[in-house]
């Protein structure tokens, strides 16, 4: 069970094989044994999960269950829940709770979903290997010297050392698709606007996308399915008819166009990486898939411009803790300037500062239109790429990283290093584009490599149906962590 | 481009993050790292490109000039860190 697929719980739970109550217990204890290791999860209700499990045994009983009635999920500590605390990674609010829940767990608990806990996550969502979370780092369970890769990658390590079957993160440039690869599962980032951002505590309002997380694409289709739809209350979500995301589950991949953007073969990727990439396009070309070699010209300027936006959004979008309202407040100040900054400076870690400072920076008189103006512009010439390439084929494939994960403290104190390490995840939320990560091998080492797949607007259905037809083929998704035994 | 402590002093006042003594000097580094980075970015000649706000061009729904919201102040406060009378308290800022 622990290592069963959503849609193989929620026919076991259908079945009556096992009850919700019975498979909460089976992933609470998990969580118990190895979470004092991994510190994947900040917060774990049990009452509060085996509360919600009683009431999905008792809807499936009246036959009013739907296909993730009863299943336990683990959501990232982004997303506000009602009577649960939030803390967003940081200590600003390590004892928030929100007096709403966000559209995301509306969603899933209107599904008959169970909440396991809240996970561990870099600072507001800012890092790339869960060190800069408030409550510690995660460890990565196919070695515990390592980064899970961030910033969900208390999400991600949930899911691969399976103490939790699926659950959720958010993407701002590669939070979701960039752990889910160094820790060996599956992660979406979904066009922007698809997902609402109501109750997602905001980083970059103009690139946060909330997405599913989970061993592999069918249940992440489920997911899909759940989370994503219009939201009156996110001003940026779209008015879509709802969509079925696992209708091209069983589509052929014969005549697909697979993009092989040069960009993404340079320099600075491992060769264990490169190989277990190309072994998948051999794969893809074997089924028919022709590969086609597509420009994405300033793609190595994503980073730059990346590090002058979110941090822009950051530094507006967080000027809201101030002490006053909800969070953190000072203890000693004198006036309330001084309870302003004593409270900042008290309550944000050294990577949110830096990006705030930064943000303030290129905001700054005299430095916006060099700095913010010019990074809005390149970051039209990057969609543009995205949509010349699309012109000649339908997705663009390539590693989601340049390494694998990586050991903890190792990027921590050089923050250009760390951030280098997104060049692949940035440029698809910079267009808005869907963007999905799977697993696709290992390298020497013996760690996960992720295989990205990039689509145009709206492509998460076809995106999900290519790499289903992958996994029928592999079992790289269904591998247990070295460190982390059923 | 690099900033000097003075800069780095006149930004965090800016974005109301107090530094500690002897805090700059480490802040400047890293700091004028990242800057290095996004520097790169400023020889690209952009002139006559738009500037990209936003990833899908959406207009602002509109609805019915009706009220929505209700009155959960109480709600909303009880997670504030100093509240009377329905009221935020902060340092008096005018004597």
């Amino acid at each position: 069970m622990l290592n069963a697929t959503l849609s193989e719980l929620s026919a076991a739970l259908a079945e009556k094989r096992i009850s919700s109550v019975e498979l909460a217990r089976l992933f609470l204890g998990r969580i118990e044994r190895l979470n004092a290791e991994l510190n994947a999860f900040i917060t774990v209700d049990a009452s509060l999960a085996l509360a919600q499990a009683h009431r999905a045994d008792r809807d499936r009983a009246a036959g009013k269950a739907g296909p993730l009635t009863g299943i336990p999920l683990a959501h990232k500590d982004i997303f506000c829940t009602k009577g649960l605390r939030t803390t967003c990674g940081s200590r600003m609010l390590e004892n928030f709770v929100s007096p709403y829940d966000a559209h995301v767990i509306e969603r899933f608990e209107a599904a008959g979903s169970v909440l396991l806990g809240k996970t561990n996550m870099d600072e507001f969502a800012m890092g790339s290997s869960n060190e800069t979370s408030y409550f510690g780092p995660v460890r990565n369970p196919w070695d515990r010297t390592l980064v899970p890769g961030g910033s969900s990658g208390g999400t991600a390590v949930a899911v691969a050392a399976r103490m939790a079957p699926a659950g959720t993160g958010t993407d701002t440039g590669g939070s979701i698709r960039q752990p889910a690869a160094l820790t060996g599962i599956c992660g979406l980032k979904p066009t922007y606007g698809v997902v609402s951002r109501y109750g997602m505590i905001a980083f970059a309002s103009s690139l946060d996308q909330g997405g599913p997380m989970a061993k592999c694409a069918q249940d992440l289709a489920l997911l899909m399915n759940a989370m994503a739809g219009f939201d009156a209350r996110d001003s940026t979500s779209l008015e879509r008819p709802q969509e079925d995301y696992g209708r091209e589950l069983g589509r052929s991949l014969a005549g697909l166009r697979i993009g092989l953007p040069n960009e993404y073969a340079g320099e600075g990727i491992e060769p264990g990486v490169r190989r277990a990439v190309d072994e998948a396009v051999r794969w893809f070309e074997a089924q028919g898939a022709k590969t086609v070699p597509v420009e994405l010209p300033n793609t190595a300027l994503a980073v730059p411009v990346y590090y002058v936006l979110a941090p822009a959004e950051a530094s507006s979008n967080l000027s809201r803790f101030d002490g006053v309202r909800y969070g953190h407040r000072a203890k000693d100040y004198a006036d309330l300037a001084e309870m302003y900054s004593r409270t900042r400076a008290e309550g944000f870690g050294a990577e949110v500062k830096r990006r705030i400072l930064v943000g303030t920076y290129v905001l700054s008189h005299g430095y916006y239109d060099a700095y913010y103006l010019q990074a809005q512009k390149l970051r039209r010439l990057i969609a543009q790429d995205f949509a010349a390439a699309f012109r000649s084929c339908d997705v663009i494939l390539g590693p989601t990283t340049p390494t694998t994960a990586f050991p903890i403290g190792a990027k921590i104190d050089d923050p250009v290093q760390m951030y280098l390490n997104d060049i692949f995840t940035i440029p698809a939320p910079l267009a808005g584009l869907p963007g999905l990560s799977i697993p696709c091998g290992f390298d020497d080492k013996g760690l996960p490599v992720g295989l990205q797949l990039t689509g145009g607007y709206f492509s998460e259905a076809q995106l999900l149906g290519i790499a289903h037809r992958y996994q029928q083929a592999t079992d790289w998704h269904l591998r247990v962590p070295t460190e982390a035994p059923l | 481009m690099s900033l000097s402590p003075d800069q780095i002093e006149r930004l965090a006042r800016l974005a109301r993050i107090a530094l500690g003594p002897g805090e700059e000097v480490a802040v400047v580094g890293r700091l004028n790292r990242v800057l290095g980075l996004i520097d790169q970015m400023r020889a690209v000649d952009t002139t006559g490109i738009e500037p990209m706000s936003h990833p899908v061009d959406v207009v602002q729904r509109q609805r019915p000039d009706c009220v929505t919201e209700t009155d959960q102040h109480e709600l909303f406060q009880a997670a504030a860190p100093a509240v009377e009378a329905g009221l935020y308290l902060v340092p008096r800022v005018l004597e």
